[in-house]
This record gives C-alpha cells, sequence and structure tokens, in this order.
C-alpha cells in the first residue's frame, strides 16, 4: 500500500440524530483494488459507503465531520460540487432500480445530463458498456424494451453500466449481489474482478466468502469503528484483532 | 369448538350484510337516474341548448351545462396540476432533513381536503370581488381550483412517497441534479398522476356548492372567460326543483349525464394507468 491512496478518510464522524454511528473513521483505500467492507448489521457498513459519495447527505438529521479526499479534494468541502463528486463514484445498491426508461435510454442517461447529446456518440457508449456489463448480446435487439422487462440479474448488469456511462473513478458496491440469484451474483462478482484493471471498487458485504474471492482487501467495521484493515488473506486467515477473529468464525454477527 | 364456528359464521353474515348495502345502494343510486332519467333522454338534450321554453318543459338541451361542467373542471384540474406538481416535488424532494416543517405542511393539506366545497365557493368568491371579477367561467374555475388543489397535492404526495428512496439514490448517484432526480421521479409516477388527475376531475365535475355564486349561470355556451357559464350540477339542481314534471325528469336525464361522464372518464383512465405502468419496479 504504498502508492497514492484513492480515497481517504480522515477523523470522520458520523450522528445521525443523537446516535454516533461512524466513530473517528481514518484510513486509506488504494487505488485499483477491490477492497470489501465487512462487519455485523447495523454496524455502519453501509453509511460509510454513502459518506464517499456524499448520498449520506440525504439523511434527516445528519451530521458529518472530519474529511473524505477522494484524488486529494475534500469532497466535503463546502465549495464542492456535488454533482461532481457523484460522476466519479457509480453506486450499485442491494436491488437493481432501473430508471422508468428504455434499456438504451438508462444507460444513455448520465451521458445525457452530462452533456453529450450526439447519436453516434451516445450510440457508441451504450454499446461499450452493456459489452463492459456481458449484456450487449442479451439485449442488443430490444434496446428500446422497457429496462424493468429485463430478469433481475439483467437488471443489476444494467445499473453497473448505466453507473460506468457517466465515467466514474470508482465502483461502489452495497451488497450489490443480495437480491440476485446465484448465477447472476457470480456474474456479478467475476465483473467486479474484471473492472479493478480500470476502477477502485469498494463493496459492502456480508458474505465473507464474497469477500474473499473478490476482495484485495477487508475492512472490518464493528459498533461504528474500524477494527482492522489489512490484506483479504491476513485479515479472513490471520485476523490481528480479537472481534475481528471472532466475527470471521461466526461467534458475532 | 361449537361457538368457534358460530363466531365465525355470525361475523362472516356481518360482512356480507355490509357488502350487500354498500353495492345495493350503488345499484340503487345508478338505477334510479336510470329509470327516472331514460324516458326524457333524447339527443336533443346533449346537442342542443335551452330553448325559449326549456324550464317549462319545451325544446332544448343541456349542452351548456356540459360544456361548461368540462371548461370548468378541465380548466381547474389543469390549473391545479400545475400549482400541485410543484409542491409536491418540492415537500418530498427539496425538504430533506426538515421533518417538522414537511408534517405541518401535510397537516395543512389534510386540513385543506376537509374543507367543505361551499367554503372554497365563498372564499373564491372574495377573491373575485377583490379583483372585481364577476360570476363567470374563469370565477368557477377559480374556486374550483382552490377545491382539486389539496386532492391533487395529497394524491401525488402519496404517490411520490410510493417510490423507493434507492431510485432517487440511482440517479443522484449519476451525478444528477435535483431537478433532473425530480425529472426521473416524475416519470416514474406517471400513472399516479393520471390517478390525481381522474380524481380532481370527477370532483371538479360534479360539485355544485363552489360553482354555486362564482361560475353563474347561462343559457349560452360560453365563448369567453368572463361570460357566466353553466355546470351540470347546477342544472340538475334547477331542474329537479321544477314543478314541471318534464323537467324533473330531463334533471334525472341529467344526472345521468354527468354520472356517464364520470364513468366514461373513469374507465379512460384506468386504460391509460395501464398503459402508462410499463415501467413498474
Amino acid at each position: 500500500m504504498t502508492q497514492t491512496p484513492h480515497i481517504s478518510v480522515q477523523n470522520l464522524n458520523v450522528h445521525i440524530g443523537n446516535q454516533h454511528i461512524l466513530k473517528d473513521i481514518s484510513i486509506n483505500i488504494p487505488d485499483k483494488k477491490v477492497i470489501s467492507i465487512i462487519g455485523p448489521s447495523g454496524c455502519g457498513k453501509t453509511t460509510l459507503l454513502k459518506s464517499f459519495n456524499r448520498l449520506l447527505d440525504n439523511t434527516p438529521d445528519v451530521k458529518i465531520t472530519g474529511k473524505v479526499l477522494v484524488d486529494g479534494d475534500n469532497i466535503y468541502d463546502p465549495n464542492i460540487e456535488v454533482t461532481h463528486i457523484r460522476k466519479k463514484m457509480g453506486l450499485l445498491s442491494q436491488r437493481p432500480y432501473p430508471l422508468p426508461m428504455s434499456i438504451y435510454d438508462n444507460v444513455a442517461y448520465g451521458p445525457r445530463i452530462h452533456g453529450i447529446r450526439k447519436k453516434s456518440e451516445l450510440d457508441q457508449l451504450v454499446e461499450e458498456q452493456l459489452k463492459a456489463t456481458g449484456l450487449w448480446n442479451e439485449v442488443k435487439d430490444r434496446l428500446n424494451a422497457s429496462a424493468t422487462r429485463l430478469s433481475i440479474g439483467q437488471q443489476q448488469r444494467l445499473c453497473l453500466a448505466r453507473g460506468l456511462a457517466v465515467g466514474p473513478e470508482i465502483i461502489l458496491g452495497d451488497e450489490s449481489t443480495s437480491a440476485l440469484d446465484p448465477v447472476s451474483t457470480s456474474i456479478i462478482e467475476d465483473l467486479f474482478i474484471s473492472l479493478k484493471e480500470k476502477y477502485t471498487i469498494v463493496l459492502v458485504t456480508h458474505i465473507l466468502r464474497q469477500a474473499r474471492r473478490v476482495s484485495d482487501y477487508i475492512i472490518f467495521v464493528y459498533m461504528g469503528k474500524i477494527i482492522e484493515f489489512g490484506p483479504t488473506e491476513e485479515v479472513l486467515l490471520n485476523p490481528k484483532q480479537e472481534l475481528t477473529q471472532e466475527y470471521v468464525k461466526g461467534y458475532i454477527s | 369448538m361449537r361457538r368457534r364456528k358460530i363466531e365465525e359464521l355470525f361475523f362472516k353474515l356481518l360482512m356480507v350484510l355490509a357488502t350487500i348495502i354498500v353495492s345495493g345502494s350503488f345499484f340503487l343510486i345508478v338505477g334510479t337516474i336510470f329509470f327516472k332519467g331514460v324516458p326524457y333522454m333524447n339527443l336533443d338534450m346533449i346537442t342542443k341548448t335551452p330553448g325559449g321554453g326549456f324550464y317549462i318543459g319545451k325544446e332544448g338541451g343541456i349542452l351548456n351545462a356540459i360544456i361548461g361542467s368540462f371548461y370548468v373542471a378541465g380548466g381547474a384540474t389543469v390549473l391545479g396540476l400545475l400549482i400541485s406538481i410543484p409542491v409536491a416535488i418540492f415537500i418530498n424532494m427539496y425538504m430533506d432533513g426538515k421533518t417538522f416543517l414537511v408534517g405541518t405542511l401535510r397537516m395543512a393539506f389534510d386540513v385543506l381536503f376537509g374543507i367543505p366545497s361551499i367554503v372554497y365557493g365563498a372564499f373564491g368568491f372574495l377573491i373575485m370581488i377583490y379583483f372585481g371579477i364577476r360570476a363567470s367561467l374563469l370565477g368557477g374555475i377559480i374556486a374550483v381550483t382552490l377545491l382539486v388543489i389539496p386532492i391533487l397535492v395529497r394524491t401525488l404526495d402519496e404517490v411520490i412517497r410510493t417510490v423507493p428512496l434507492e431510485l432517487r439514490d440511482a440517479t443522484l448517484s449519476l451525478g444528477s441534479t435535483r431537478w433532473e432526480m425530480a425529472k426521473v421521479v416524475l416519470r416514474q409516477i406517471r400513472p399516479g398522476i393520471f390517478t390525481a388527475i381522474l380524481l380532481s376531475f370527477g370532483r371538479a365535475i360534479g360539485d355544485v356548492a363552489s360553482v354555486l355564486f362564482t361560475a353563474g349561470f347561462s343559457d349560452n355556451i360560453p365563448t369567453s372567460l368572463h361570460e357566466p357559464a353553466a355546470t351540470l350540477p347546477l342544472a340538475i339542481f334547477f331542474q329537479l326543483s321544477s314543478p314541471v314534471e318534464e323537467v324533473q325528469g330531463r334533471g334525472y336525464a341529467s344526472a345521468l349525464i354527468l354520472t356517464i361522464i364520470v364513468l366514461i372518464i373513469t374507465v379512460l383512465s384506468e386504460i391509460l394507468i395501464k398503459k402508462l405502468s410499463k415501467h413498474k419496479l
């Protein structure tokens, strides 16, 4: 981890109402790797993930202090344009939420709002991203069909293509395979592994086997604190902290 | 064991009875206006305005009221939508975190929803006096707009709240602005917008009290916003209060026409809603 970090979190504290959700988080997330955030439910994994693209801002009664630097810029700087931050990151949520439009328009939506209007350019982008997510051959004859007609696994890949089409640097996955069948899950996992050549990928997962299959590094979060952070094998097979050990062995969940 | 069976039977009977009363009264109402109205129904009723002796039982029809009602209800619904959609978007998508304020606003809309339409009529009348508008199509549209705004806001608000927050997050994550996100949400709720339009139009076309002293009444079809306009509910009211049997019968025929209009709108919007629901999540 000698390279410059892609995301650098410094003393991040998050309060929602009178609950202290994230406690003094500091972490450096390396560039172009897959990082899994693991931990029991309610520990703050998703909150941590959503603090990276400032979706957390929309939560009622939220108070955020500290810094999150992406490429060296603090995304909580009041002068920063929040749409630019979000454009840098694609989010893949627990369930696919296709936009209420056609398959083509779903992928073209992002590029369109960011100013790409030329049909030929959009066509090319759509094809490129649908190929990147392995959907092209399945949908190329029905690009104008409603996206909600696709199977749930296909929808999730479409959502990934939609996110990639705006040209992000980082992919955030929030238990992105939890609604999917095993075959679709493994397709998505393989995609993550192949996409890390170009993107930094941060995943929230509660499936340890998945974390082991796809990630290079693991962050273990417990009760709002980072307990351990290190290479996957090390954290899962040879954890330094007692809490991590107990979690990995299944004593706490 | 016996006691449980009797209890089951008793409550089931109660439910069946209640269902019969509700559906029975529906058929009774429709049946009454149907049988009383049909003998007086003819093509003239829907194609002609009242002739000289219409109110003593001679020639003419209620085309003036049919057109007038469409103008008033249509105008009010369009005007109401122009005001309600921004309100619904604003309280749902621009006021994150201001839970108390949003709650207060929602309660205010609930109160407005419960206000009797005669009060809107009276309020509309005051506005008209203030601006020097006489009883006219415009006055009617203003009063009925006031009446339908709470219906529209409440319905739209509820429909927007059925859209999963994750869809908004998904749009924002692509770097959209709030307004771009709102447009996506509006696309998602298109069927719901039609439901709101239907509810509002149905209420607007059938309401008497709000148009009573705002729209006026005229035997002519209004040609401008400043002319008085007849409406179906008022036409029904005037005809039913007539001592002439022929005119009373036409009152029922008018009620039948109003019911059929509402029925057609309901069926049409059902079809439209089905068509628009293709992106259902």
